[in-house]
């Protein structure tokens, strides 16, 4: 089963991402900002990592960062949730080693598709 | 994939709540100059966040309106712009219009204010633009007749990003193309590195797959792979084409307004646990059924005395969770005060301590808006101008404190300000002039500074139109005393002149029960709340003293306090005892006894509301049930001591039932 970890600090976002990924049969654990995603991504391998940008302590950018520094996560699909679809934005997460991105606001419908293309 | 959104939606309007008072407070927190460095991360997070959920959960106006909110404060994060108090204003404005379609949204609207498009002009004139950027028409996708050629050549690094070409590659399939050749690139050359990318592909597909969705799926990797698309002179072959999507109806309906309670986990836990020992309790005493003989007395005793424990402890545990911390009433006096304090000219510093406090959901929603008179009334009328206080030799800054702590079963709330006090002289003037009763019965020199300063809950007070060339507060103050009254707390005014005043608020933690005195008035019981009561004693009848009027003073100590026959008041049925009890209750600083016939057991009492089950009665605040089922009314005291001695025509006078 393909397993996926993400990174919200928004409670409801968190709990329709779960819920949206586990209906379709991912299996999904969240984290409420950066810092504590990256702690649960050195407890086990995730298949992807879906993560906000805007988060306290850590934010999805240098989540990104952290993880490609970490052999674990080299490979691994990363996308990052961004409202918006600048090209800047678009570069700072490529630069940082981003896969792709969902672009905010999206609905159960779009996370799938999008999660389709890495899975 | 239907998934009913709903059920996330209420979790993000409780959400957008708690970020809508973060950007309030960290708002005004950077007006003073007294935010963190983390402060406007904080506040920008919390504008992200409710765009992006609004947008999520279906509340279009809301994620539009918030996105320029969000736009002004990315400018103030990335030093583009710098802050000022008509920014900060602006900026609340904008949280107030968030906060109506937020309750707009709650209440099962679309999330719409109509205060949005005028605000939403300013944010606009903020932000420099001339007009909203109009839409980009979507350039459409040339269609050709040829089939597609493409060749894409991944660059080296492609996986670093986590971008793999067998992805791409599926998704073009899915699309109909199909790979014609593969180029090995650098793969035979003597440095080879696993994780680098080699390969190129050059592949074909049916010429009526629109170019845009080719282009999407390369969208990720732009500057990773190159590719060129050129379509190819010939018929097309036919392919399967991408089922159109239909896209899932949102269900329209519209949630019922909810209404729901956050609580502490641990308290749950708590909860959890103390119903497994009233389950053990239970299999205990279930386990004596059919038993016989002495042993079973004690045990039973033993499992009773455990049930009683448990159930005392399970009734605190559940009324817990409707306990909240004071702040949630609170919180609004940041704004409230700056606000106010501009519109007055005034500068106001205000302080809240004890935030933490916790009392009933209830009495806490019905707390709010009496806090909110007395606040405005302390800057109103309490706290000088800044000249009039530098002129006193006071610090041109007033100070308003809130505070709120635990006092045996009670809250207690200070609002306390260090402005110019209640001037006793001319409250009594100008309850002279209003002709109010208390006036024509007493002369100043009577009156202790309590009832003096009393005068301002009269309801007569409060009709003055301009009462701020007074230092008294009358404006609608007898509403607030009334529904502190109503929630069976009191009022009590401490001041000095030229210092500043206090009132201090004491409420009971909870409505749902209370610890009540068990009096006998001939055959019958009432009960009468603990809290009221200052002292009970023998009635000496050389203390009795007859006012005109059939009015009785009892004389206790230095002080002559009215007194009620409880009998004659309620007209109970039953011989008086032998030897009559005086029982002194005190409500809104004031003292009245009553008479009864026995004091018997205290204990708490849950309380029934009459209104609800039966209708309202004059005197009477509710009923309970006791432990032999007998129904027992509880005495309003703060409705008769108004009665008897404030004499207030509108409080709930008793007639005898």
């Amino acid at each position: 089963m393909t397993s996926i970890l993400a990174a919200d600090d928004s409670a409801s976002i968190r709990e329709m991402v779960q819920f949206t990924l586990e209906s379709a049969g991912y299996q999904v654990q969240c984290a409420e900002d950066g810092a504590k995603a990256l702690a649960l991504a050195q407890t086990r391998q995730f298949d992807v990592v879906i993560s906000d940008v805007n988060m306290p302590n850590l934010d999805g950018i240098g989540l990104t960062k952290a993880l490609r520094a970490l052999p674990a996560y080299q490979f691994t699909p990363i996308l990052i949730l961004t409202t918006e679809s600048s090209p800047e934005k678009k570069a700072e997460g490529k630069g940082a080693g981003a896969t792709g991105w969902i672009i905010k606001p999206f609905n159960p419908e779009t996370l799938l598709k999008t999660l389709d293309k890495v899975r | 994939m239907e998934l009913d959104m709903d059920r996330f939606r209420q979790i993000f309007l409780q959400e957008c709540a708690e970020n809508l008072a973060v950007l309030e407070s960290d708002l005004l927190a950077l007006e003073r100059g007294s935010g963190d460095e983390d402060c406007i991360h904080r506040v920008f997070r919390a504008a992200h966040s409710i765009k992006g959920g609004a947008g999520t959960f279906g509340l279009k106006a809301m994620s539009g309106f918030t996105h320029h909110l969000e736009t002004l404060l990315d400018e103030l994060r990335s030093g583009k712009r710098s802050i000022d108090a008509n920014l900060v204003s602006l900026m609340l404005k904008a949280t107030d219009v968030i906060a109506q379609m937020r309750g707009d949204a709650e209440g099962g609207g679309e999330g719409q204010s109509p205060e949005a498009d005028a605000v939403r002009g300013q944010l606009e004139a903020a932000l420099g633009m001339a007009a909203a950027p109009p839409e980009q028409a979507k350039a459409s996708a040339a269609q050709g007749s040829g089939d597609w050629q493409l060749v894409m050549q991944p660059h080296g690094d492609i996986l670093a990003s986590g971008n793999e070409p067998l992805r791409l590659l599926r998704e073009l399939a899915a699309l109909g193309f199909k790979v014609i050749s593969v180029s090995l690139g650098a793969l035979h050359q003597g440095n080879y590195q696993p994780e680098h990318c080699y390969l190129g592909w050059t592949l074909a597909g049916p010429g009526q797959i629109p170019e845009a969705d080719i282009r999407e799926i390369f969208e990720w990797v732009e500057d990773e792979c190159d590719i060129s698309l050129s379509r190819q002179a010939g018929p097309a072959e036919a392919a399967p084409q991408p089922q159109a999507e239909a896209k899932a109806q949102v269900a329209e309906a519209k949630a019922a307004p909810e209404q729901s309670i956050r609580i502490d986990i641990r308290k749950i836990d708590a909860l959890i646990n103390l119903v497994g020992e009233l389950v053990i309790t239970q299999s205990m005493l279930a386990s004596l059924e059919g038993l016989g003989g002495e042993a079973i007395e004690e045990r039973f005793s033993r499992g009773l005395s455990l049930l009683k424990s448990n159930t005392k402890a399970l009734q605190e545990s559940v009324l817990g969770i409707r306990m909240l911390p004071i702040s949630f009433a609170f919180n609004r006096f940041p704004r409230l005060v700056r606000d106010l304090a501009k519109q007055l000219g005034k500068d106001v510093d205000l302080k809240l301590v004890g935030e933490q406090t916790e009392l009933d959901k209830t009495v806490l929603e019905r707390i709010g808006d009496p806090l909110v008179h007395m606040v405005r009334n302390a800057l109103d009328h309490g706290i000088e101008q800044p000249g009039q206080r530098r002129q006193a030799g006071k610090n041109p800054k007033g100070t308003l404190t809130l505070s709120a702590c635990h006092e045996g079963g009670n809250v207690v709330i200070d609002i306390r300000d260090d402005g110019a006090g209640l001037n006793k002289e001319k409250l009594w003037q100008k309850a002279c002039e209003k002709g109010l009763p208390l006036t024509q019965e007493h002369k100043l020199e009577e009156l202790s500074d309590g009832q003096v300063y009393d005068l301002i809950f009269a309801p007569g007070f409060s009709t003055a139109a301009a009462v701020s060339d007074l230092s008294g507060r009358g404006v609608g103050m007898d509403v607030v005393k009334r529904n502190i009254s109503e929630l069976g707390g009191s009022v009590e005014i401490q001041s000095q002149l030229g210092r500043g005043t206090l009132f201090r608020i004491r409420l009971p933690l909870t409505m749902a029960i209370l610890d009540g005195q068990l009096v006998a008035v001939g055959d019958e019981l009432f009960v009468i709340p603990l809290i009221n009561i200052v002292e009970s004693l023998k009635v000496e009848p050389d203390c009795l003293l007859k006012a005109g009027g059939g009015v009785v003073f009892y004389q206790l100590r230095q002080e002559m306090l009215p007194v009620i026959w409880l009998a004659e008041l309620l007209g109970t049925q039953g011989e008086p005892g032998p030897l009559p009890l005086l029982c002194v209750v005190e409500a809104a600083g004031r003292k009245l006894g009553l008479v009864v016939d026995a004091l018997l057991a205290q204990q708490q009492v849950v309380i029934k509301s009459l209104e609800q089950n039966f209708r309202r009665l004059p005197g009477i605040s509710g009923a309970t049930i006791l432990g032999d089922g007998q129904v027992c009314l509880i005495l309003d005291v703060p409705g008769l001591v108004s009665r008897q001695v404030g004499r207030d025509s509108d409080s709930a006078a008793v007639s005898a039932a």
